[in-house]
This record gives C-alpha cells, structure tokens and sequence, in this order.
C-alpha cells in the first residue's frame, strides 16, 4: 500500500516573548492507509502540536503535511478531528451537532433523507440512538466523547485525528470506549492517528505506536510495529507474552530512555508564568 | 441496662425530632424570611416617617403611600371617564352637523386632559422598552464585529472607553437641541420629547452591551472554533451556528445590565427634560407642593423600583428561555 499521509520533515517554531521556542524538530513519519497510528510521550513533549499541523490548524515553520500528494495548508473535514474535550455544542443536541457537520460536508452529495439515516447510521455506530435528542449537558463525559467520535466519523475523513479522546474518563469508561473504537475500526478501517498517554491504550489499539522524545525540539524517538493479530481482546491479551514485551519497551522508552527530570522549583516557575500571562 | 435503654430512645426521638423541624424550617425559609424583612421595614418606614417634619408636612408613611395608590388609580379612572364622555359629546356634535349639512367634513379633536399616574407609567415604559431595543439592534452587532476583529477593537476601543463613563444626562441638553433642528416635520409620528428620551436611553445602554457583546465573542471556546475551522464554516454561517449561540449568555447579561441603569436614566431624563414619564410626575408633584405631594412621590418611588424589579425579571425569564445556558440565567 502507498502512503497516505506524509508528514515530511515538519518543525514547529513558537515565537514568545523570550525569542523562539522549537517545539518540534524534523519530525517525519508516512502513514498508509488504513493504519491506526498512536503517537505517545511525555506531556508537553509536542504529540498536539504534530496533531494540530495535521489538521491544519498551525501551520509548520519547515516541512509539510502531504495527504495523497496535495499539501495540507488550511484545516478540512477530511481531516476530522476528535478533540480532548469532546468539544460539543452546548446549545445543539447530540444530533443536530453530528447534523452540522453532515449538512456542511454533504451538502451538495445528499439529499435530506440521505443525510437524516447517514446521521442516525452514525450515531448508531457509537451506540448513542437513543441520546439523540439530549443536549451534551444531559449526558455523561463518555457518552459526549462517543458524539464527539459520531462527528468526526460522519465528515468520512480520510484521516481521522484524535487528541487523547479518552483522556479526561475514567478507567472503566475508557476500556469501554476502547473496545468500541476497536468494533468501529474493524467495520471502517479509517486511518488514525490517536494521541495518547496510556501505554495500554496504545498496544491495544494501534499498528505502529510512535514514540516521541522529550520537548523542546520534540521528534520521534522511536517507532513500534504491533503485529498482535486483530481483533484483540484485552483480557487474553494480558496474559500474552508479545503484548507484554510490547508493553514494556513503551514503558521502557518512556521511563528510562526518555525520562522526564524537571526540578519542583522549576515547575513551579514556569506555571506561575503562564498563569500571569493568562490573567 | 435500663436507663441506657431510654437514653438511646431519647436520643433517636430527638434527633427524628429535630430533623423534622429543620425540614419544616427549610420549606419555610423563602417565603418567611422575606416577609420578616419586609415587616421590620414598614415598622422602621412608620417609625421615622412620624418623626420627620418637613415644609410639606410628615414624611409619607407605608398607610399615606396606600391611601395613594388608590387615589392615583381612581383619578386615572375619572380621568378615563372624562375622556369617553368628551369623545361622546364630540361625535353628537359632529353626527349633528353632518346631518345638517351633508358637505360638512367633522374634525376630530384628541382629549388634552392632564396625563395620570398610570398614563405616566405607560409612557415611560414604552420609552425604555424603545431606547432599549434600539440600543440592542446597534450594539449587538456592532458588539459581534469588534469581537471577530482584533483590528477594529483596537480602532473602537478608546472610543467606547471615553463615552463609556459618561453619564447619558450630560448628553440630554446636546440630544434635545440636535433633536429639535434636525427631527423637524409638521407631523410627526414621535413627539419630539419622546425622541430625546429614547436617545438618552439608547446611548446608556449601547455601552454595556457592546462591550459584553464583544468580549462573550472574542473569548469564544477555542475549541467551538476549531469545530468551525475543521468543518470550514463559511463566515456567515460561522457567525450564526457558532458565534452568536456562544455569546448569548455575555449578550444577556449585557442587556440586563444595561436595562437596569436605562431605567433608572429615564426616571432621572424625564424629570430634568419634562419630558411625559414618571419622573415629569414626581417633579410637577415636587413642584406642587401640596399636603399630599410627598406621598404621591413616595408611592411613584416605590413603582419605579418594583418596575425596574419586574423588568430585571422579565429578562431573566427570556434569558431563561433563549440561552442554552441556564446557569448563567439567575439572579
């Protein structure tokens, strides 16, 4: 299979106050299709920065994003992003927030009736029929998260981003979340990347698991290949001897190669700073 | 044994006792505390209107206020009765003449008897509901604009911050003599005194809801606008779906805010212009100087309060109604 998305050699430039901030430096990774990639590291290591260039809402300093040959220069639904915090609008219900996004990208491709069941097709996917017609307040985190996954799928991305989808659930949801995601990527096969800091997660779900180095001038550390045969289960797979040696070489890379040594004071400095540049 | 035994009883029936009356004290508590408030009021209102002599006699106790209110009502209805009558006699007059002579054209001749408390009251609120309105179709979208465009905040901005703190009454002598060179027709649909207060209140409230417009859309949830950029809105669309419904709460308070202060303008405008409203009534009453003047003044007080009460209530409830936030709703 040929590359899909190609991001070539891409660096990430922040200009602050105190002069530039490199917050990534060559990064450079080819994505076929149908791949379910996750990109781990430590936070602020630049996993939503490389998200971001490929949804195009930064642009990078050096290098580019290519889907199918085209350069990436501006944000599109065939790069549908699922975001951190589900992102809903509060004042639209579950289905008329999955509807905006359908009417704007299928506006002129379907009729009325034809965006109605794609909607409800969708929203079936996540298992959400029956929330509908509730506000995101009516519903609880996972089932805003599952929405938010019923949007992104409805654009039919060709690439589909997620920025720690599961991220703010708690562990039961989550595996739930999980083993859904699983289901509706053995029906679709979209291609994925998925930014994540649970190593679990990651083994669980992905094909390739980049791993990515400390901040500033973030890059990929390391890439590994997930050979474990689909669908995976989590229960055998925790007693499985190549889930575990996978398993413990993220660890390893996380804990040991790439770990992340900040003095408390430090921190505390930097977090005094920017709360000030926020007030 | 046994005394222990009747301690445990004790203790359960005192504690199934006690949660009882503090049940019964919580159902209690919003309607009792307010009018155990609204009690020691009037008595302390009774106690020092007694004590206080003034030219015009004592100051207006809550029962001088009450006597008022229903002569004010039935003067607004003798005053209705006189009017109907002249409008009686007028058609007689004119159903006569024509008979007479069929060429003859009647004229009809408004009633120009004094206006009453209620008439008053009418006419100041349709001022501030104008003004008001008004001042929401300038400065919501002007509020939306500044709030997109970092450019044009940066342009407007002084602007706004100078006249921002001026009081609309300052404005009122500029207002009624630019009114009466340029409002200028031998009929008009306004009168004039009208216009001028409609003004005074519509540059008070333009301010409040420009600036709570502007900022509910500059500090828009970044991530709403990246939903946006992802699905690439088209500007018009972006405004409408995304923009307006996430600024609707700032957009409300904003306006509740701005009611609040125009209404208390308008009081003060009428009175200083003579302009028809409420405040005109205090001030002819405050010029009248009769024995019963103070109380007529002290009851409109009360009816400009529990006006601006209601009209703060009648917000809140279409806030309630239209904002997806219900929170941000309350008092």
């Amino acid at each position: 299979m040929s590359t899909l998305l190609n991001i070539s050699k891409i660096d990430m430039v922040f200009p602050t106050p105190k002069g530039d901030f490199t917050a990534l430096k060559n990064v450079d990774l080819q994505i076929k299709k149908g791949e379910f990639i996750s990109l781990i590291g430590h936070s602020g290591c630049g996993k939503s920065t490389v998200l971001n260039v490929v949804a195009g809402l930064y642009q990078a300093t050096q290098g580019g994003v290519l889907l199918n040959n085209k350069e990436v220069t501006a944000p599109g639904p065939e790069r549908a992003v699922v975001f951190q915090n589900h992102s809903l609008l509060p004042w639209l219900t579950c289905y008329q927030n999955v509807e905006l996004a359908v009417i704007e990208v299928f506006k002129n491709k379907m009729s009325r009736a034809e965006m109605k069941d794609w909607i409800n097709h969708n929203l079936k996917l996540v298992h959400m029929e029956h929330a509908a017609h509730k506000k995101p307040d009516e519903i609880s985190g996972g089932m805003k998260q599952r929405i938010g996954i019923a949007r992104a799928l409805a654009m039919q991305p060709e690439v589909l981003l997620m920025d720690e989808p599961f991220g703010a659930l708690d562990a039961l949801t989550r595996a739930h979340m999980q083993d859904s995601l699983m289901e509706i990527q053995d029906e679709l096969n979209n291609t994925v990347i998925m930014i994540t800091h649970d190593v679990d997660e990651a083994v669980l779900l992905s094909d390739r698991i980049v791993m990515m180095t400390n901040g500033p001038a973030a890059t990929i550390g390391e890439i590994l290949h997930v050979d474990l045969p689909r669908p995976r289960n989590r229960i055998e797979l925790a007693k499985d001897a190549e889930y575990n040696s996978l398993r413990s070489s993220v660890l390893e890379f996380l804990y040991e190669k790439q770990r992340k040594v900040e003095p408390m004071p430090k921190k505390k400095a930097i977090e005094n700073t920017s709360t000030t540049e926020v007030a | 044994m046994s005394t222990l035994t009747t301690q445990v009883i004790d203790e359960s029936i005192l504690t199934k006792l006690k949660l009882r009356f503090s049940s019964m004290h919580n159902q209690a508590k919003p309607i009792l505390l307010p009018m155990i408030g609204v009690a020691i009021f009037l008595f302390l209102w009774t106690l020092a209107s007694s004590s206080i002599n003034t030219s015009l006699g004592k100051f207006p106790s809550p029962a001088a206020v009450a006597t008022q209110v229903h002569n004010l009502y039935t003067e607004h209805n003798q005053e209705r009765d006189k009017a109907a009558a002249f409008y009686q006699r007028q058609e007689e007059r004119n159903a006569k003449r024509v008979a007479q002579d069929p060429s003859y054209e009647p004229k009809i001749r408004a009633y120009t008897g004094k206006e009453t408390f209620v008439d008053q009251i009418v006419t100041s609120l349709i001022t501030v509901m104008s003004g008001f309105i008004l001042a929401a179709a300038l400065a919501i979208p002007l509020g939306i604009a500044i709030g997109l465009s970092k450019d044009l905040n940066a342009a407007i901005n002084p602007i706004i911050q100078i006249f921002k703190p001026v009081s609309p009454l300052a404005w009122l002598p500029l207002v009624t003599m630019v009114v009466s060179a340029v409002y200028v027709s031998d009929d008009p649909f306004f009168a004039k005194s009208f216009v001028n207060s409609l003004i005074t209140v519509t540059l008070c409230c333009i301010w409040p809801m420009v600036i709570n417009t502007s900022v509910g859309v500059a500090s828009i949830n970044k991530d709403w606008d990246n939903v946006s950029q992802v699905l690439r809105l088209p500007k018009s669309k972006h405004i409408q779906k995304i923009v307006l419904p996430a600024a609707i709460p700032s957009i409300f308070t904003g306006m509740r805010m701005s009611l609040g202060v125009a209404w208390m303008v308008l009081i003060a405008a009428e009175m200083l212009a003579q302009n028809p409203g409420l405040g005109k009534f205090v001030w002819d009453e405050f010029q009248n100087g009769s024995s019963e003047s103070l109380s007529r003044i002290m009851t409109a007080v009360i009816v400009i309060g529990f006006i601006g009460f209601m009209l703060d209530r009648m917000m809140q409830k279409i806030q309630y109604v239209a904002s997806w936030d219900k929170s941000s709703a309350s008092l």
